[in-house]
């Protein structure tokens, strides 16, 4: 277990000393990923307005709160991509990771961990920035705060968990980007990365139900948002657990039969 | 008419290399049709709740969409690809190549890449406009038409001084990737007619990065909203941002050396 830890402590610093270097390309980043909530907001909150100021049970102010809180989720939701696993396995880069004594997957959860702290202590003056723009109606509860601080890190393994075994795809075929695609597709409408879902119809709703796509995204921000009952509010902490949980022993028992089929030259 | 021949030469060599690839046109059509999905979907679920949006009705939006997903493809096809190119080459200093060539050199690195698949997407947002103009019982004016074309030439050329001023700051700063990555992320916004944005976002939109001009002006001209005197701004504004452009651009190569080729 220490050796985990001490493992995870090392990388996460490497990452974050490593990501501090380049404030500037982080925030130019950051900010082209802004400009897609902010057109969801304002088309939605254009909605709202035309319909008496309420729609889905969404006001204009909500709705900011909601795009606002999506760009700090979008951030925790960023992982390494399955076009990663797919350069990463058709160059032979896998080769070197294997030879070191611990899973390979621990170094992409440690590395993008720390980047995270990165991205968060970059975020906050852009999410005052937005605020100030446009007027969030955010009142959460001390207990809400909690669980959405718990529900954005488990949000982060749940991505990191379902991108891997996409990306892990690619060990046996690198013709896999009609797939990405699809997958992303899905992602954006099920999610609640497009709309909140409760604007989706009913059958998405309890269809999303099923997917991994809204406990990794639109689950911690309505626990922020929206009003949640403290049943809902744990529900969604045991189905991010419970996906976690599952999504580990997946990931793991297709690792270790893909490994078998993995052949390098150098790398 | 040099010139003509020469883009010609080009646009040839550039299908000819896109035939290699012919694989990539299953992939190109594929993103498309996703593409054009998820928009309808957007676009379905937003008159679901309501039956107008910013004075636009649901057959004017779809006209909207079919122009962006048209002049998005229009800019990845032409625009895009050279000026990625022409980043790469001054970062590297591989510009040499285009600029001892006997002829214009604003010409040639405007001409030289040319995405052939990317032309699903015009003909896409082509069907897309067609069968919104169908649902709008449409009555096909010369006038309009006109107006529709000509203010689809003067967006993409916009686009294209837009791209050429951000890529020739190239010359001074290294780091520009990034910039093309906000644009993509900016044209999306001509999604939705600018008219819906907050003022500052619609400045922004029209005088900063043009998608006002590209794909909001053209859908005007089809539904009968576009006046004289925006059509006239929008000539104003492409001779000025042409003119612009060129001029940077022949500064910054002024203070290129590309010592390493």
């Amino acid at each position: 277990m220490k050796r985990y830890f001490d493992y995870y402590t090392s990388m996460m610093k490497l990452s974050v000393l490593e990501q501090w270097q380049y404030p500037v390309a982080n925030y130019f980043y950051m900010i082209g990923m802004i400009a897609e909530p902010v057109i969801y907001m304002v088309v939605w909150s254009a909605v709202a307005n035309q319909q008496g100021g309420m729609v889905g049970g969404y006001t204009p102010g909500t709705f900011a709160a909601y795009y606002i809180v999506w760009t700090l989720v979008r951030q925790m939701n960023i992982a390494f991509t399955p076009y990663g696993w797919e350069w990463r396995i058709r160059e032979g880069r896998l080769s070197t990771t294997l030879l070191r004594p611990i899973h390979p997957l621990h170094e992409d959860v440690a590395f993008f961990a720390g980047w995270k702290v990165v991205m968060i202590i970059l975020w906050i003056p852009l999410a005052f920035a937005l605020s100030l723009i446009f007027k969030p109606e955010l009142n959460p509860t001390l207990l809400e705060g909690m669980v959405f601080f718990v529900a954005i890190w488990m949000a982060y393994l749940i991505r990191t968990i379902t991108l891997s075994l996409l990306g892990m795809v690619t060990f046996w075929t690198t013709r896999v980007s009609a797939l990405f695609e699809l997958y992303f597709a899905a992602e954006l409408i099920l999610s609640g990365r497009l709309v909140p879902l409760s604007l989706m119809p009913t059958w998405v709703q309890e269809l999303a139900w099923f997917f991994p796509f809204r406990w990794a995204f639109g689950y911690p921000i309505e626990v922020l948002v929206g009003q949640m009952s403290m049943n809902e509010l744990f529900i969604g902490l045991g189905m991010q657990l419970a996906w976690i949980l599952f999504g580990g022993i997946v990931v793991n028992l297709i690792w270790k039969v893909a490994i078998r089929r993995f052949s390098a030259v150098g790398g | 008419m040099n010139g003509l021949r020469l883009a010609f030469n080009y646009l040839r060599i550039g299908i000819m290399n896109e035939f290699q690839y012919r694989a990539n046109l299953y992939i190109q059509i594929l993103q498309t049709f996703i593409a054009l999905g998820t928009g309808l979907i957007g676009l379905n679920l937003v008159f679901s709740q309501t039956s107008e949006l910013g004075g636009w009705n649901r057959t004017e939006l779809l006209a909207v969409m079919g122009v962006f997903i048209m002049m998005g493809g229009i800019i990845r096809a032409a625009i895009q690809p050279n000026m990625e190119r022409l980043m790469e080459e001054i970062r590297q200093g591989l510009l040499d190549f285009a600029l001892t060539k006997p002829a214009d050199a604003q010409l040639l690195i405007s001409i030289r890449e040319f995405r052939l698949w990317q032309l699903v997407d015009v003909i896409t947002g082509l069907v897309v406009l067609g069968v919104a103009l169908s649902q709008m019982n449409w009555l096909i004016g010369v006038w309009s038409v006109l107006a529709f074309f000509s203010a689809l030439v003067m967006g993409a050329v916009m686009i294209y001084c837009f791209w050429l001023i951000v890529t020739s700051t190239a010359f001074w700063f290294v780091r520009v990737h990034e910039i093309a990555n906000l644009f993509e992320g900016l044209y999306a916004a001509g999604r939705w007619p600018v008219g819906i944005y907050p003022t500052w976002l619609r400045m922004a939109l029209t005088f900063i990065i043009p998608v006002a001009f590209a794909v909001t002006v053209p859908a005007e001209a089809l539904t009968g909203r576009l006046s004289l005197q925006t059509w006239l701004g929008a000539l104003a504004l492409t001779i000025t941002l042409f003119i612009a452009s060129r001029a940077l651009l022949k500064f910054g190569l002024k203070s290129y050396s590309g010592a390493s080729a």
